[in-house]
C-alpha cells in the first residue's frame, strides 16, 4: 500500500506532462497543417520534410537535444520544459496527420455550399469546416493522447519526477522491483482504459453531428 | 560546421557500432514479437478459456503499460525473483512483449479482413479447420496486415532508444556516453538523431508504398 502511495505521487506530474505536451502539439500542428495545404509546392515540400524529421527521430533523442544539448549563455531549459517541448513537437507532427485526415473526411459538399453562399475564409473555417473537422478528429486525437500518456514516461530519463521516475527510485529502495513495476503498469492501464471508453462514447455522439 | 564534421569522423564508428545493436534489438523483438502476436491474435478469439485469458492479459499489459516500464521491470525487477538477465536479453524480452501486444491487434484485424468467401471455399473443399488457418487465413491475413506491421517496425526501431535506460550499448547509449566524456552533447545527439532519421524516414516511405500497392491489388 505504501508503495502504491509513493508511486501515485507521480500521477499529477504524468498528467501534467501529457496535457502540456498535447497542448504544445496542437499548437505546433496548426502551422504544419496550413503548410501541408499550401498552394506553393516549395512550402508543402518543406513542411513534409519537417514532419518526417520530427517523426523520424525518437522522442528520447529530442529530449536529450533540448535538455543536454541546448544552452545559450547561462540559459538552459529545465527538465520539465525540455520534456514537454520535446514530446510536444513530436506530437505536433503526428497530430498534423490526424487533423489532415479529419479535414479530408468533411464532406466536399460543405466546402462547395460555403463557396456558393459566398462565405469568407474566416467564417468558412470557424463556423463550417473547423467544427466538423474537429469532431472527426476527436477519436484520433484521444487515441494519440492515450499513447502520449504512456510515452510521457520517457521524461523520467531527464529527471522529471513522474510515475516512472518515482517507480525507479522505489524499486531501488524497497528491493521489491517486480511488485513496484507491476503497480506502475497497473496505474497506466487503469488510466488508459476509462479514457479509451470515454473517447469511444464521444466518437459515437460526435459522428451524428457531422454532415455526410 | 567544421566541428560537427570532425565529430562525425571521431565518433561515427562508435555510433554505428551502437546502431548495429539497435538493429539487432529491433530484428529480434520483431521476429519473436510476430510469432507471439500471431499466437495472441488467435488466442484472443479462441474458445479455450485459459488461452483466451492468457492472451488477453499479455496484450492488455503489453499495450497498456509504457515500454519503458516493461524494460525496467525485466532488468531491475526480475532479479528480485532470482531471474537475472543481461541488459540486452531483458530489452529484447520487454520489446518483444510490447511488439507482440501491438502487432496482435494488427494481425487480428488482418485475419478478420480475409473475405468470408475464402473460408467458405476452403470448407467446401473439405479442408480441416487447421489447414484453413494455415493455408488460407493466415497467409492472406498477414499480407493484409503487412503495411501496418511495417509501420510498427519503424516505431519499434525508435523504441529501442529506450533501452538506453537499462544500459544496453545501443545507439542512444553510445551517443550519451560519448557526449558525457567530450561534453559535445548537442553534436552527438544531432548525429545520433540523423542516424535514426536516415533509417526511419525511408522505412516509413516503404510502408506507405506497401499500403498503396496492397490497396491496388486487393
Amino acid at each position: 500500500m505504501d508503495i502504491l502511495k509513493a508511486i501515485a505521487l507521480g500521477l499529477p506530474m504524468t498528467l501534467l506532462v501529457t496535457a502540456v505536451s498535447l497542448g504544445i502539439g496542437s499548437l505546433v500542428a496548426l502551422p504544419l497543417l496550413a503548410g501541408l495545404r499550401s498552394g506553393r509546392t516549395a512550402v508543402r515540400f518543406l513542411t513534409r520534410a519537417v514532419i518526417d524529421i520530427l517523426r523520424g527521430i525518437p522522442p528520447i533523442v529530442w529530449l536529450f537535444i533540448l535538455f543536454y544539448g541546448i544552452s545559450v549563455g547561462t540559459f538552459k531549459l529545465s527538465a520539465f520544459w525540455a520534456g514537454v517541448i520535446g514530446l510536444g513537437v513530436v506530437a505536433g507532427a503526428y497530430l498534423t496527420e490526424i487533423f489532415r485526415g479529419a479535414l479530408g473526411a468533411v464532406n466536399a459538399g460543405q466546402w462547395e455550399a460555403s463557396e456558393a453562399l459566398g462565405l469568407d475564409r474566416f467564417t468558412l473555417w470557424t463556423r463550417i469546416i473547423g467544427p466538423q473537422g474537429l469532431r472527426v478528429a476527436i477519436p484520433g486525437f484521444t487515441t494519440y493522447g492515450i499513447g502520449l500518456l504512456k510515452d510521457s514516461s520517457v521524461v523520467s530519463t531527464i529527471g522529471v519526477a513522474e510515475i516512472v521516475y518515482l517507480t525507479q527510485q522505489n524499486a531501488r529502495m524497497s528491493g521489491q522491483g517486480i511488485v513496484v513495476y507491476f503497480i506502475a503498469a497497473a496505474i497506466y492501464i487503469m488510466l488508459s482504459m476509462p479514457l479509451g471508453m470515454l473517447s469511444r462514447n464521444l466518437d459515437i455522439k460526435m459522428r451524428k453531428a457531422v454532415a455526410r | 560546421m567544421n566541428t560537427i564534421l570532425q565529430d562525425i569522423i571521431d565518433y561515427g564508428p562508435t555510433l554505428l557500432g551502437g546502431l548495429k545493436i539497435s538493429l539487432a534489438l529491433t530484428g529480434l523483438s520483431l521476429l519473436f514479437g510476430t510469432v507471439f502476436a500471431l499466437v495472441f491474435a488467435l488466442g484472443i478469439t479462441s474458445r479455450n478459456t485459459a488461452l483466451r485469458w492468457t492472451s488477453t492479459f499479455f496484450v492488455e499489459v503489453g499495450r497498456g503499460a509504457p515500454a519503458l516500464v516493461l524494460l525496467q521491470l525485466m532488468y531491475y525487477g526480475l532479479p528480485n525473483a532470482s531471474i537475472t538477465l543481461t541488459a540486452f536479453a531483458s530489452a529484447t524480452l520487454a520489446l518483444t512483449w510490447t511488439a507482440a501486444a501491438y502487432m496482435a491487434e494488427y494481425i487480428r484485424g488482418g485475419l478478420a479482413a480475409v473475405p468470408g468467401g475464402e473460408i467458405e471455399g476452403a470448407q467446401a473443399l473439405g479442408m480441416s479447420h487447421a489447414d484453413t488457418l494455415r493455408f488460407v487465413i493466415i497467409p492472406q491475413g498477414l499480407r493484409i496486415a503487412l503495411p501496418a506491421l511495417m509501420g510498427f517496425a519503424v516505431l519499434l526501431f525508435q523504441a529501442t532508444s529506450l533501452a538506453y535506460s537499462v544500459a544496453v550499448p545501443e545507439l542512444m547509449s553510445q551517443a550519451y556516453s560519448a557526449g558525457s566524456s567530450s561534453f559535445k552533447y548537442l553534436n552527438l545527439f544531432i548525429i545520433a538523431g540523423a542516424i535514426y532519421a536516415a533509417i526511419s524516414i525511408p522505412a516509413t516511405w516503404l510502408s506507405v508504398g506497401a499500403e498503396k500497392h496492397l490497396a491496388k491489388h486487393l
